[in-house]
């Protein structure tokens, strides 16, 4: 069939795979989902142009396609690389990539300023996912950190260059989303700074949605910092009839008080639909959104901490990756626990789990 | 004597003006090119001419010509690289400045090969005089009928600009150039897309180096068999190379990768030896950016052959005992210098010059700067040593454009070579910051491995 978009099957991590032709390995990679899609810090796929510059998302390729099966020398940027027809592609599998990624979050940590503490980002910050993935204990790095002064972006916005990993990101998106681009990279080395040039302020109507591109606390929310650690908070999802916006977008809040608003996030921590700057800042009322229901947090997130309502069990690819084994554990509770029983599963309890709920499950 | 193409008029009084120049049989390729040849032809005769890219990477040129995609209704355009930042190379700089005419005629033949109708020369900030040379040669060429529309009578029109960087390194990357070319950030751009491709304004482009595009006019008016019969192997027609460092007689040389490196520094006719009668320790043959070689190992290859001015000599033995040609910046050292202190110079160079778009560079760098001034200055540990290896391994291969290879590879050649000064910088700390290491056993003839019986 002619109309038929073309497939190309492309093997990752020993799991095969047809996607159409154009998919980025990343992308092929998350649709098998798990641990065998790569890390992003950079790439966005609602920003043209974004991507390849973290480096955190290299694999290898072992061998380049069916017409061509010689491995490329290099590993490659998952997120700007394109699959093809039978392309064999390691990432977990591949100790080269384990290595580099290493070495990647390493580089990425050296000048962060690990403030995590007092970082409205913690929590949901995608550095802090990274480096407890894969990132080493302990720093050999012994020098006084790189720092920057704070700057207002506007009313609602402060930029902290000195958790900034220069993701660009959020010059994509002002680029993408306002016309009237004032936001940019200024200097060059490491120390390039995100700069509105000579401190113009951003007032476009969607420039708040920097907020959410932002995978570390850089830039942040003016009218939520330090009013609350983001895992003390309840998220909802909610929208309102908004004439700029979709309005669709995720409460958080806890009793009638709305901590702030943010768009709704995927499970790659992408946001589904851009919102207003009028969404974000101004609707702090409950009273002015209609709530839909409890936002589905993954279960890896300290957000779903105390929920157990919703939580999403995250997809194990492991078996396939090991052609059906079973991961060797090091110790399995159940064998030695009395309490937990595999056969109760934890997120199906609404609510904190009882000493009841494992009697029925005994049952 | 070796045989000059590029630099046989270089001292003829006025060569710089039109009238000179062109006594002297300038433009000559451009008659036969445009007059006699299709461009296929002029493409054909540069790739028999085995003529490699002399910017650094030795790609060959007249492969890189033919990559260039060629859509219907869509322009395409040369660059000329002229963004010479490399620390140790002037080659491009003496080039432009007395034989300005040279690049123009060789820019007129390549574009009339590529078909661009408008060429660029992306020229580096700091040599603001020589736009002025290019500028006043470019209009001389266009006053006598060089450039312009329907040049000498056959259709083909050509326009040729100069444009000034603002004195970044990085825009000597090509894709970076073209950014910079555009008007934007000088970032290197992910590829691919190759610049055959999409390059400038997103249309086919060919970037070349000056010294690529000036041996275009010779292997013209000799013919490209002819050329290739010059020099040896892979390696044909004449190099430049610009010789600084502690020797007697620096400067740029022509030579046709015939003779020794041993020659090359001795002799008289080019460097002259190794100035106040020192002993030679170090040599990085091709630039800042490629791996530096002890004595013992620049003079005489691992299998103890005399290494040759050559691609491939050079080469000889990958970075675990060879270099690289890289861009001619033949950069000697004698015994009183520190080889830490000059690692330590390029690691601040790469830190000051690294675009700050992908971690492991913008990172990398400035880390290994700061270990290796703590080891210079005396308050490093043995650690560090092994701790440079490391960042330098991670930084090698894992960035978007060959800058984050380039600032690697001299801390792992000096570390490779020179372990032992590094460690007598550790150990001792107090007496490296009053006298240096010396020549120590860095020019001892190396063990020859015997050959396996057969």
């Amino acid at each position: 069939m002619a109309d038929q978009p073309k497939l190309f099957k492309v093997t990752i991590d020993n799991i095969t795979i047809e996607v159409e032709a154009g998919t980025s390995i990343l992308n092929a990679a998350r649709m098998i989902g798990g641990e065998v899609a790569p890390p992003a810090m950079c790439y966005y796929s609602k920003l043209k142009g974004s991507g390849g510059k973290c480096r955190t998302c290299l694999v290898e390729v072992a061998a380049g396609s069916t017409a061509d099966p010689r491995p490329m020398p290099k590993l490659v940027a998952s997120c700007r690389t394109n699959v093809m027809d039978g392309m064999v592609v390691k990432n977990i599998t591949s100790e080269r990539v384990q290595d580099a990624r290493k070495g990647v979050v390493e580089l990425l940590l050296i000048n962060h300023p690990l403030d995590c503490p007092i970082c409205d980002q913690a929590g949901e910050c995608h550095l802090q996912d990274l480096s407890y993935e894969h990132g080493a204990e302990d720093t050999r790095y012994e020098f006084p950190r790189r720092q920057f002064e704070k700057h207002n972006l506007g009313p609602y916005i402060q930029l902290h260059m000195t958790r900034c990993i220069l993701c660009y990101r959020c010059v994509f998106t002002a680029d993408q989303l306002t016309n009237k681009r004032v936001h940019g990279v200024l200097d060059r080395g490491d120390h390039a700074e995100i700069a509105t040039y000579i401190e113009k302020s951003l007032d476009n109507d969607f420039i708040g949605n920097v907020i959410d591109v932002c995978p570390v606390g850089a830039l942040t929310d003016k009218t939520f910092r330090f009013k609350n650690r983001v895992w003390f908070l309840k998220p909802v999802d909610a929208h309102r009839d908004c004439p700029k916006c979709s309005g669709k977008v995720t409460l958080w809040h806890r009793g009638d008080e709305v901590f702030r608003v943010t768009g709704r996030k995927d499970q790659w921590g992408e946001v589904q639909d851009w919102i207003c700057n009028e969404c974000r800042f101004e609707k702090k009322k409950t009273s002015d959104w209609v709530i839909e229901g409890p936002t589905k947090v993954s279960r890896h997130s300290v957000i779903s901490a105390n929920h157990y309502v919703g939580t999403v069990k995250p997809q194990e690819a492991l078996p396939e990756v090991l052609g059906g084994r079973q991961p060797r554990l090091l110790m399995d509770i159940h064998s030695v626990s009395e309490v937990n029983k595999p056969n109760v599963d934890l997120s199906k309890i609404p609510g904190p789990a009882h000493s009841n709920d494992f009697k029925e499950g005994k049952g | 004597m070796g045989r000059k193409l590029l630099l046989e008029k270089a001292h003829v009084q006025g060569i710089r003006t039109y009238e000179v120049y062109r006594r002297e049989g300038g433009y000559r390729s451009v008659e036969k090119a445009l007059k006699n040849m299709s461009p296929d032809q002029v493409t054909e005769e540069v790739k028999k001419s085995g003529l490699r890219g002399r910017g650094g990477a030795g790609f060959p040129a007249g492969m890189k010509w033919s990559f260039l995609a060629k859509p219907e209704g869509v322009p395409r355009y040369l660059v000329c690289n002229a963004d010479e930042s490399e620390p140790g190379t002037f080659k491009d700089r003496y080039l432009m400045e007395f034989i300005p005419h040279l690049l123009v005629e060789g820019l007129i033949v390549a574009s009339y090969a590529l078909g661009s109708n408008r060429t660029f020369i992306y020229i580096r900030g700091e040599y603001a005089w020589i736009v002025d040379i290019l500028e006043q040669a470019i209009a001389e060429a266009k006053h006598n009928g060089w450039l312009g529309k329907n040049i000498l009578g056959t259709g083909f029109d050509l326009e040729i600009y100069v444009q000034r960087g603002a004195g970044a390194y990085i825009c000597g990357e090509e894709t970076a150039l073209l950014e910079s070319l555009e008007g934007k950030r000088g970032n290197p751009r992910i590829k691919p897309p190759f610049p055959a491709v999409k390059g400038l304004w997103d249309c086919p482009t060919v970037v070349n180096n000056v010294e690529t595009l000036a041996a275009v006019v010779p292997i013209i008016n000799m013919g490209g068999d002819e050329y290739a019969k010059i020099g040896v192997g892979k390696s044909t027609g004449t190099k430049l190379i610009s010789a600084c460092g502690n020797i007697n007689k620096p400067g740029v040389y022509e030579i046709d990768m015939t003779i020794s490196v041993e020659e090359f520094i001795y002799s008289d006719e080019y460097c002259g030896g190794i100035a106040h009668g020192k002993r030679l320790k170090a040599c990085i043959p091709g630039g800042s950016s490629v791996p530096i070689l002890p004595a013992n190992l620049l003079l005489k290859t691992a299998k103890g052959e005399q290494r040759m001015m050559n691609y491939e000599s050079l080469a000889d033995g990958g970075f675990a005992t060879g270099t690289m040609m890289g861009s001619g910046g033949f950069i000697v050292l004698d015994e009183d210098q520190c080889v830490v202190r000059h690692t330590l110079t390029l690691a601040r160079f790469y830190r000051h010059e690294s675009c700050g778009q992908c971690s492991p560079c913008r990172e990398g760098t400035g880390w290994m700067e700061k270990i290796l001034k703590n080891i210079e200055y005396g308050k490093g540990k043995k650690s560090d040593i092994d701790l440079l290896w490391d960042i330098q391994r991670k930084i090698e291969g894992n960035t978007i454009c060959p800058l984050g290879d380039a600032a690697a590879w001299p801390v792992a050649a000096a570390i490779r070579h020179f372990r032992d000064e590094f460690e007598w910088h550790v150990q001792y700390p107090n007496a490296a910051q009053n006298r240096n290491y010396g020549l120590a056993h860095y020019a001892d003839p190396l063990p020859v491995l015997a050959a396996p019986k057969a």
